[in-house]
């Protein structure tokens, strides 16, 4: 089991997070950061799900008979729950990108930040303004 | 969509089965692998395949948002009161022990209730997610259509972006 | 129904969210989150008493399964302290919460508003009372998910309250997420999920590198929650953009829940002496917290916008937090107790203060508050003790605070870090004399919209300066509290 060969699930799951985590920190636009958001989680959820398997382990279901060898169902049903909050997570990151889009025009991190540089620096000239006109 | 006779023939013999088999996944729970996650989440498609065939107009008209909100909330409120029934009955809570005659008939009534509120709640959170994300499409559109005119004629740029501000709420 | 206390403290604002998300017709949602928030603040306090009077965790079971294979709820000291701080909060909140949000949000959605105000504030409840490592995660992404809704909702005044959601989501998510994984490297090597069967079960494997990866990854995450130097850029623009409500129910509890996990995770499950790491461990919290007390005060210093300056000062108090937690000794978790349940009142106090201004003028800036000291006394007044209290100045929490912090570490002889926290508690007082200047010494510009004061407008905001000086002057029974949650974690449990 040490091998690497043995451990292949591991590899596969860091790959996928890796791949996840660099769109997500690296991309300006904020679908591409979701979707990168959306491949990091499922890559917990099959670092969760490969856990559970037992080697020649049937599906978890009661038989009747004791000796009957089955994977392990608890993580299953946690990653079960993580998936729901992801679906959950996902919704708000896109209404909310949505929201941005309409009230923005842009869903391209670089030009927003320029446009809430522009408006905070606008906060600050309005209230200027009022105080040399008062 | 609805103008070609294959699809629309299709999708109606479709749905009643899709939402059959979600109630078997749901009920069959009990005893086999399903449950309300799985069982909400095909009972939606249904009404996701509805709207997508025949607009969303009559998708609305099926399932209309006031009614999905409160299936939404008695969704949660019907898994949390089976607990709480519990409370009443001098267990702990979600013990359902304690709310059949016996403890085996207890458990069987509580985790039906209990998965039939998740049932109820995932699949009117996805009708709702479906509805709201596809009811944006139309308003999307029209805005990057104007924003391409805008574009073409530059110079009322300036006062846009005051008005903008204040933010967009359709 | 005694016994059944612990589970209602969450329950009862859990199924509140979809009762209110019903209800229409004016102030009926917000009746019903602050009666369940007056319940749910009552209960912390029975809990509390019912705690200390027993002397011993309380431990309810969910559904009758006991501790290792079911979901228990555990009220030890340490969440008997901090449960009160957070409902407290919520309720004072909500009493606010009514007049600002009808300011500030539109009234269609005042009902899905409270709902998830009220699911917040049952996140925040569940993550301190459940005695279980997935449940937590669980509760923190209810409070994160309806935490992320809510600052979102403050677009219909600010429009840049979006792209604040939008950052919050991405790098809470990315928080939450690193949590989870390693959860899972724990469950891989201990096979169960309950704190306490995990702390006994993960002696046996103390020295794998499984578990040192898992506590890297745990930490990481809470350290992205909880705002800690230099993982703390979405806190500001979360904070300054959210509708005023939310900024003083947020800046008052959500971070210091995700201490208290940090807390329970670091020093209850993985334990001080984890495996002859807890000196770097020490020497790396201690570090990022005191140079997040620099830069959150600095940043403070130069801040023009009220909402902005006192969450960077929120990146300051947190960095306090985090040295009392880097100490790593029974002083120093006291005093990180005594400063996180300080804080939250001092933050309370001020964010609801310029909430009310901000309901009026739209933004409570150096330039909208010129004058105001005359105009509005009451509220400037508690603006005023909060910023003093955040200073540490004697008679009030923060003094408290900063003596035990202090304290903490001189007991180690960290001579440096005690003078560098009372370097940048002293710099503090810049962005508080920049306050005072606006508000007392220069005239109301001519042409400034009036100010106006009712009680309704600062009830709340006195509520917690009251609480605020009170705990500054009586300190005892605070800090009886906090050691006594401290010794859950080091020494024998109690």
């Amino acid at each position: 089991m040490s091998s690497l060969a043995g451990q292949w699930n591991y590899f596969l799951v860091i790959a996928l997070m890796m791949i996840g985590f660099y769109a997500v920190i690296a991309r300006g636009n904020m679908v591409k950061k979701m979707v990168g958001l959306t491949i990091f989680q499922t890559s917990v959820f099959m670092l969760y799900i490969s856990m559970g398997k037992v080697s020649n382990g049937t599906a978890p279901i009661l038989t009747g008979d004791p000796q009957t060898l089955y994977a392990n169902p608890l993580p299953h049903v946690l990653i079960l729950t993580a998936i729901v909050v992801g679906v959950a997570t996902t919704a708000v990151g896109y209404a909310l990108i949505i929201r941005v889009y309409e009230s923005y025009g842009t869903i391209e991190d670089d030009e927003l930040i320029k446009m809430i540089e522009a408006e905070d620096a606008e906060d600050s000239e309005d209230m200027n303004g009022e105080t040399q006109s008062a | 969509m609805q103008d070609d006779p294959v699809i629309r023939v299709v999708s109606k013999v479709m749905i009643p089965t899709v939402m059959l088999f979600a109630l078997y996944v749901q009920f069959h729970g009990d005893y086999g692998p399903g449950g309300g996650f799985q069982a909400g989440v095909i009972f939606a498609s249904a009404f996701v395949l509805n709207a997508m065939i025949f607009g969303l107009n009559r998708g609305r008209h099926v399932w209309p948002a006031n009614l999905n909100l409160l299936a939404i909330c008695a969704g949660v409120l019907l898994y949390g009161l089976t607990g709480i029934a519990s409370l009443f009955l001098g267990a702990n809570y979600l013990d359902y022990d304690v709310l059949g005659a016996t403890a085996k008939s207890g458990q069987h009534i509580g985790i039906l209730l209990v998965e039939f509120g998740v049932g109820l709640t995932v699949a009117s959170v996805m009708v709702a997610l479906f509805f709201t994300f596809a009811g944006r499409l139309t308003h999307i559109r029209l805005m990057s259509k104007m924003q391409a005119h805008e574009e073409a004629s530059p110079p009322a740029s300036k006062t846009k972006t005051k008005a903008k501000k204040a933010g967009g709420r359709s | 129904m005694m016994q059944h206390l612990p589970v209602l403290q969450v329950l009862l604002p859990l199924l509140g969210a979809p009762l209110a998300a019903l209800l229409r017709g004016r102030d009926m949602a917000w009746g019903l989150a602050l009666l369940l928030t007056g319940a749910a603040f009552l209960i912390s306090a029975i809990l509390f008493g019912l705690q200390y009077s027993a002397g011993e965790a309380l431990i309810y079971d969910l559904g009758g399964w006991p501790a290792p294979l079911g979901i228990v709820y555990v009220i030890d000291a340490a969440s008997a302290l901090v449960l009160p701080v957070v409902s407290g909060l919520a309720f004072v909140a909500t009493i606010a919460a009514r007049r600002l949000v009808e300011a500030e949000i539109d009234a269609r959605d005042h009902a899905l508003f409270y709902a998830a105000w009220l699911l917040t504030i049952a996140g925040m409840l569940g993550q301190i009372t459940t005695g279980d490592a997935f449940n937590i995660f669980v509760f923190l992404e209810i409070s994160s998910l309806s935490a992320y809704a809510l600052v979102a909702m403050g677009a219909g005044r600010d429009r840049r309250a979006l792209p604040a959601a939008f950052n919050y989501l991405i790098l809470g998510t990315v928080g939450a997420t690193f949590y989870v994984i390693g959860l899972g490297l724990l469950y891989m090597l201990t096979g169960t999920l309950n704190l306490t069967d995990l702390a006994e079960r993960l002696a046996e494997v103390e020295s794998t590198r499984a578990s040192f990866t898992a506590l890297a990854f745990i930490a990481l995450g809470l350290f992205l929650k909880m705002a800690l130097f230099p993982l703390h850029f979405w806190l500001v623009p979360a904070y300054a953009h959210a509708p005023s409500a939310v900024s003083a129910l947020m800046a008052a509890t959500a971070t210091k829940v995700s201490v208290y996990v940090l807390i329970r995770l670091m020093f209850g499950v993985f334990g001080v002496e984890f495996n002859g790491l807890a000196d770097a461990i020490g020497l790396l919290i201690l570090t990022l917290g005191i140079a997040g007390a620099f830069a959150g005060t600095l940043a403070a210093i130069i801040e023009t916008d009220l909402k902005k300056l006192f969450a960077q000062s929120s990146i300051a108090q947190l960095g306090y937090m985090a040295i009392g937690i880097g100490a790593m000794s029974m002083t120093g978790l006291a005093a990180a107790f005594i400063h996180l349940f300080n804080h939250a009142l001092m933050k309370g106090a001020l964010f609801l203060a310029i909430g009310a201004i901000a309901a009026q003028v739209g933004r409570a800036s150096m330039q909208t508050i010129e004058g105001a000291g005359r105009q509005i006394p009451i509220t400037m007044t508690a603006i005023l003790v909060g910023g003093l209290a955040l200073i540490g100045v004697p008679l009030t929490a923060g003094f408290i605070s900063k003596v035990y912090l202090v304290r903490a570490l001189l007991e180690q002889n960290f001579w440096l870090l005690a003078a560098l926290t009372f370097i940048s508690s002293a710099l503090a007082l810049a962005y508080v004399w920049k306050i005072i200047e606006a508000a007392w010494l220069k005239e109301r510009p001519k042409g400034a919209p009036v100010l106006v004061e009712t009680p309704v407008h600062y009830v709340p905001a006195w509520l917690m300066v009251l609480a605020t000086i009170g705990f500054g002057i009586f300190a005892g029974p605070l800090v009886d509290a906090a050691y006594a949650a401290a010794a859950v974690f080091i020494g024998g449990a109690r």
